[in-house]
């Protein structure tokens, strides 16, 4: 058999032929420029004008950060020492640009309490983390105000009493006399202790015990730490009454719901800079005669109210995203209006809207910058003392860029989770 | 009343039924919703009314007919220190229109340009137009708004550069000169001008300017009919007759003739004195905040186009190729017509957004509503309250407006669906 | 206060009464601290030190008022306002008086309601040009672009200038005087304008100040003043008498050095006795104590000591008393007379 084979067939290959490399036009980095720069003219015109942007900007940029200085007093020192970038500026206002004018003695103060807001946002942001960890998420509000305003401890504490207060009279209220006279009596417990027992009871305590911090006066407070305030207090206080407008807007009730609407729609139709004058200029007189809220509280209120209806429409976005078999199903059961909405309808809704939600969030926290405009301190509001102090007249970039570069990396490392979130959502639902 | 006309109104009606009888609840609600409300506001409105008087001051809207007594650099209309502060409202109002319009067409084009780019094959030109959208939208636009009036005011030559012989600047191409102080272009002039037409002396408008918009309306709309005529034989015969050229020469030449009727030659900027001048001089000002703001709001549009384009299914594509349309058709009548249906309503809330921002300009000195009406009138004046409200009246006035138009567009577009 | 208002908040009803416009002195006494509106960075007049504590020609008005009401001149929360919110700041009651560059005005006084108590510093708007332009005069100014602090006087005196003299300029608009300076700076502008003082005050800051010149036009009066809301009299005569007797303290050669003695003992002069207490129940009169005026004076000292210290000729600023030395001196400080 062997014969005829080598008859009939001359050559029979006894090894595999080792594969030869493909042609240099099909591999590696020529195949991958080919395809990714060079596949048409104009795909070729493109890529050579990008290119020599990235290489310009780099050539124009790279010899300032290579030759920037980071020690020296003032700018004309700086040009003395190199010709770069001078970034001394930074190093030697820096505690400005984080704290603001604070106390230096008490930097450990904000320090702790950002320290302290990891762990209390930890239960809110990851949700495997046991849930008693949200007792402390719900004290921490008051526990920062103590650490960097300072003050007795007393009158914060008693304000976190007040929680397991209102708790306790619903309990009881509840068991006697029905959920609504419970909600009631719950509401005017809270105001009646807010604001006739709180005040005089913690003056009283904190003469036995003085218990406290320094106080420090809210002017101080500045920099990214002002920033920081005014985004997580806008966020956190828009969330609840983000809830309640959005549920208003999309009830039947024609009264509630032209309220609601008629709020949403005039927040979101002027800008924040006149709500940020209102703050600064007529807020006082909406207030009784003699009241003086200072220049932060009245920023935090309009910021609240500002992101509030924000917040609502991201939280209507989420109930209208909601299957209408989920309501009819929440009816079917014989659930009441707000058992459907706390077990049904609003787990749901809002777990739909924390995309947007952290999108809000990032949008409010860049528009902190805009308390710069009202003479507040923020990190903007610190570089106009300093551009003006002679030792540093003329420095622009470097001081820009320090702040944009701290939104940066805010803002993109925030919008990251929110892609994050927005994928892993997707998938539970799917 | 409801008692009477219930089926059950033999029952004797009872306290507790307007909360725990879901046929009253909300009407009981609703009245107490309403009552709070009222008696909010009532708080509030007698609260400022008792602070007003404890301050000795009225409320009154007369301030607006008294004499500014300030100057505005930018007028879009003839303005002197001695008008009233209605007029230097209205000069506000329009240098935000301006900005706002600017801005918005801009921020289109760079927004379209980008969002499509990112979306390209080419692997360097989507990773640069990723840099420009992150860069951009995650840094505050008041920053980038401060960051171009730096550049421009630090790093651009003053006018006394560009004089003596051997200048340090020299003017662009002759016409143009880019100064910390703002860019002086030429501007047209007309050497038979027909004048400016006056409606009822608050406002001017150019009659060349009319005239010319009028001729070129004319020329694009009889481009139109060539363009319909030409389908209507193309149906009927089965052959389109060329329309290019003479659909390009209706468009262009009805305009050319007014201008050349019009004597239409270019006025060139001149160093006289401190600063140039003739020209248009568009202030630093204006530039660094058109700048910032079209960058800034062009790299949401970005985002917003390649959501767009990519919400369109691929089944699309493939299914007019299946068809045997053209690659140029298959995007025109296919993926466009959708993708807009996506793109079209955030787009407009973005141009909302960049119109709101734009009373930032008082960051930079440019003299828009916020500026005159919310700055130096409230200053001057004392009027905080009527001022705000003014203000507050304005912008919502204008969001209302692109809302209305934004609904109308949606109710349009809305997929007939079953 | 910081705890009353945290409340006051979350209640979010605020029912704390008061009374924002009568009483003041009552309310500052309570408070004990004064609630003094000041710029919020103008050399010489109020400017914070390296240690953060406020100094300056205005701020020294409100440690005297201060050390006259509360017996100590440390004893004052400083409120930096800007050209836009000084007004507003001081009519809602957050200030109790304003001590800060504010040109005395009929409007000011009689439609925004406030009293002006006096003149510390007569100032007028001068124009600040870099020496290389060749300007000489303010005449001369045709067609310049100038740069003015919105929201202050300057911005209308200005406007009629340029409009009497048949003149055209390029506004630009600023906030606040270091934008300004810095745009000045970068060449942005040709012209500075704002209060003489300012712009002496401004040119002392410069790295090199004799490559700019002030020019000899000054184009308004600006009688720069304390004020305070109208309708509290009480007040207003404390802060106005305190500033009259740094001014009388000056004629009468009452300083920071000898007050104390002077004051232990009546001296031959009636007047001075009365100002100082150890003659007659002057500062019953409106409500204070009988050592009200030593306490003011040896806070900062008097009208003379407080100029030499902050914006004399020795100091960086080097503004000669010029119009405001004592009458006696050919000035126009003219305090009335004590008794």
């Amino acid at each position: 058999m062997s014969d005829t084979q080598s008859n009939t067939i001359r050559f029979v290959a006894q090894t595999q032929i080792p594969p030869a490399p493909p042609p240099a036009s099909e591999t590696g980095p020529v195949k991958w420029m080919r395809e990714n720069l060079f596949s048409s003219i104009p795909n070729a015109i493109l890529s050579v004008i990008s290119v020599a942007i990235i290489v310009y900007a780099v050539v124009s940029i790279a010899p300032w950060f290579i030759h920037s200085v980071w020690v020296a007093d003032s700018l004309a020192q700086c040009r003395e020492i190199d010709t770069g970038a001078c970034f001394a500026v930074i190093n030697e206002r820096f505690n400005q640009f984080i704290f603001g004018f604070y106390p230096s003695d008490a930097y450990w103060r904000p320090i702790l309490a950002f320290l302290l807001l990891i762990v209390a946002a930890a239960p809110v942001l990851a949700s495997h983390l046991p849930r008693r960890l949200l007792a402390f998420t719900a004290a921490y509000p008051m526990l920062c105000y103590f650490l960097i305003f300072g003050g007795s401890i007393w009158g914060p504490l008693l304000v976190m009493a007040s929680f397991p207060l209102a708790f306790y009279v619903f309990r009881f209220v509840n068991d006697h006399g029905g959920p609504l006279g419970g909600l009631l009596a719950a509401a005017v417990a809270l105001i009646v202790w807010l604001m006739f027992i709180v005040d005089p009871l913690s003056g009283l305590i904190a003469d036995l015990i003085p218990i406290g911090l320094p106080r420090v006066e809210t002017r101080l407070v500045g920099g990214f730490l002002l920033t920081l305030i005014i985004g997580i207090v806008g966020i956190a206080g828009s969330f609840p009454i983000g809830i309640l407008l959005a549920l208003g807007r999309q009830s039947g009730l024609f009264i509630v719901k032209t309220i609601c609407v008629g709020f949403i729609e005039f927040i979101r139709g002027v800008p924040l800079i006149t709500l940020l004058f209102v703050a600064s200029t007529l807020l006082n007189y909406f207030l009784p005669p003699g009241t003086n809220f200072d220049l932060l509280v009245r920023v935090l209120i309009l910021v609240v109210l500002f992101a509030s209806a924000y917040m609502a429409e991201v939280i209507r976005g989420g109930l209208a995203a909601l299957p209408k078999g989920q309501y009819e199903a929440a009816d079917a059961l014989g659930l009441d209006y707000w058992m459907a909405t706390r077990l049904i309808i609003m787990p749901q809704a809002l777990k739909i809207s924390i995309p947007g939600i952290v999108n809000t969030f990032i949008g409010l926290f860049k528009d902190t910058t805009l308390v710069s405009v009202i003479a507040m301190f923020d990190p903007l509001g610190v570089i106009a003392p300093i551009r003006a102090d002679q030792n540093w007249n003329g420095i622009v970039w470097e001081l820009y860029g320090f702040v944009a570069l701290f939104f940066f990396i805010c803002c993109f490392g925030m919008s990251r989770y929110s892609q994050y979130l927005e994928r892993k959502l997707k998938t539970d639902h799917r | 009343m409801a008692a009477t006309t219930d089926p059950h109104s033999s029952e004797s009606f009872r306290l507790g039924m307007l909360l725990y009888d879901t046929r009253y609840r909300s009407v009981t609600i609703q009245i107490i919703a309403l009552v709070l409300f009222m008696l909010a506001l009532g708080w509030l409105v007698s609260n400022t009314i008792s602070n007003l008087e404890a301050l000795g001051k009225t409320f009154g809207f007369g301030f607006l007919w008294t004499p500014a007594g300030y100057d505005i650099n930018q007028q879009l209309i003839e303005y002197q220190n001695t008008d009233s502060n209605a007029r230097a409202a209205m000069l506000g109002i329009l240098n935000t229109l301006l900005i706002a319009v600017m801005g918005c067409v801009t921020a289109t084009l760079l927004g379209v340009v980008a969002g499509v780019l990112r979306l390209s094959n080419n692997w360097v030109v989507a990773r640069l137009m990723t840099i420009y959208v992150e860069g951009f939208r995650n840094v505050p636009v008041l920053i980038w708004i401060l960051i171009f009036a730096a550049a421009i005011n630090e790093s651009l030559p003053a006018p006394n550069a560009f004089r003596g012989d051997d200048a340090e600047s020299s003017m662009v191409l002759g016409s143009m000169a880019f100064t910390n102080r703002g860019f002086y272009v030429p501007e047209p002039l007309f050497s038979r001008s027909l004048g400016t037409l006056d409606i009822g002396g608050y406002f001017g408008i150019s009659l060349d300017l009319v005239l010319f918009v009028a001729a070129l309306a004319a020329g694009i709309w009889g481009a139109k009919r060539l363009g319909a005529q030409a389908t209507r034989k193309q149906a009927a015969t089965g052959e389109r007759p060329h329309t290019f050229w003479p659909s390009v020469g209706l468009i262009v030449i009805p305009p050319v003739v007014v201008l050349v009727a019009l004597g239409f030659h270019l006025g060139y900027p001149e160093l006289r004195g401190f600063n140039f001048r003739g020209g248009i001089h568009m202030r630093d000002s204006l530039i660094a905040l058109w700048l910032a703001l079209s960058l800034y709001t062009g790299a949401f549009i970005a985002e917003i186009v390649r959501a767009g384009i990519l919400a369109v299914s691929r089944g699309q594509t493939e299914a007019a190729s299946a068809l045997g349309m053209r690659p140029s058709w298959t995007m025109r009548l296919i993926i466009l017509p959708q993708a807009m249906r996506i793109i079209i309503p955030p787009l407009i809330s973005n141009y909302l957004n960049l119109t709101k921002n734009s009373s930032l300009a008082i960051a930079v000195g440019y003299m828009d509503a916020t500026g005159t009406l919310g700055g130096i009138t409230l200053n001057q004046t004392g009027r905080e309250m009527e001022c705000l409200l003014l203000l507050m009246a304005f912008y919502l006035i204008v969001s209302l407006t692109i809302s209305v138009f934004m609904n109308i567009y949606n109710e349009r577009m809305k997929l007939k669906e079953r | 206060m910081q705890k009353s208002v945290f409340f006051g908040t979350i209640a979010a009803a605020g029912l704390l009464a008061g009374m924002a416009s009568a009483a003041t002195l009552e309310d500052v006494k309570a408070r004990g601290t004064l609630n003094c509106g000041v710029a919020t960075g103008v050399p010489g007049f109020a400017f914070t030190d390296a240690s953060g504590e406020w100094d300056g020609f205005d701020v020294a008005v409100c440690r005297a008022v201060a050390a006259a009401v509360l017996g100590d001149g440390k004893k004052v929360n400083f409120v930096p306002t800007t050209g836009k919110t000084r007004f507003t700041a001081l009519a809602s009651g957050e200030v109790d008086m304003l001590a800060r560059n504010t040109t005395w005005t009929y409007s000011r006084d009689v439609d925004l309601k406030f009293t002006f108590v006096g003149v510390n510093y007569y100032d007028g708007q001068g124009f600040m040009v870099r020496k290389d332009l060749g300007v000489t005069s303010a005449k001369e100014l045709d067609g310049a672009t100038v740069c003015i602090q919105t929201g202050t006087t300057t911005e209308l005196n200005l406007a009629d200038y340029f409009r009497i003299n048949g003149m055209s300029y390029e506004p630009v608009p600023i906030e606040t005087n270091a934008e300004a300076q810095q745009k000045y700076l970068a060449n942005a502008c040709d012209v500075y304008t704002t209060d003489a003082s300012g712009l002496a005050a401004t040119r002392a800051t410069f790295e090199t100040p004799a490559d700019h010149i002030i020019l000899p036009e000054i184009i308004s009066k600006e009688p720069l003043g304390p004020l305070v809301r109208q309708g509290d009299d009480q007040w207003a005569d404390i802060v106005r008498w305190t500033f009259n007797a740094l001014v009388i303290a000056e004629e009468l050669g009452v300083t920071s050095a000898n007050v104390v003695e002077m004051s232990k003992a009546p001296t031959n002069n009636p007047e001075i006795n009365r100002m100082l207490g150890t003659e007659g129940e002057y500062g019953a009169m409106m409500g204070l104590d009988k050592e009200w005026a030593v306490k003011a004076i040896a806070a900062g000292g008097n009208y003379g000591e407080i100029f030499e210290r902050n914006i004399g000729e020795k100091t960086p600023i080097g503004l000669a008393r010029g119009l405001n030395a004592q009458w006696t001196q050919g000035g126009l400080l003219y305090a009335p007379p004590f008794r």
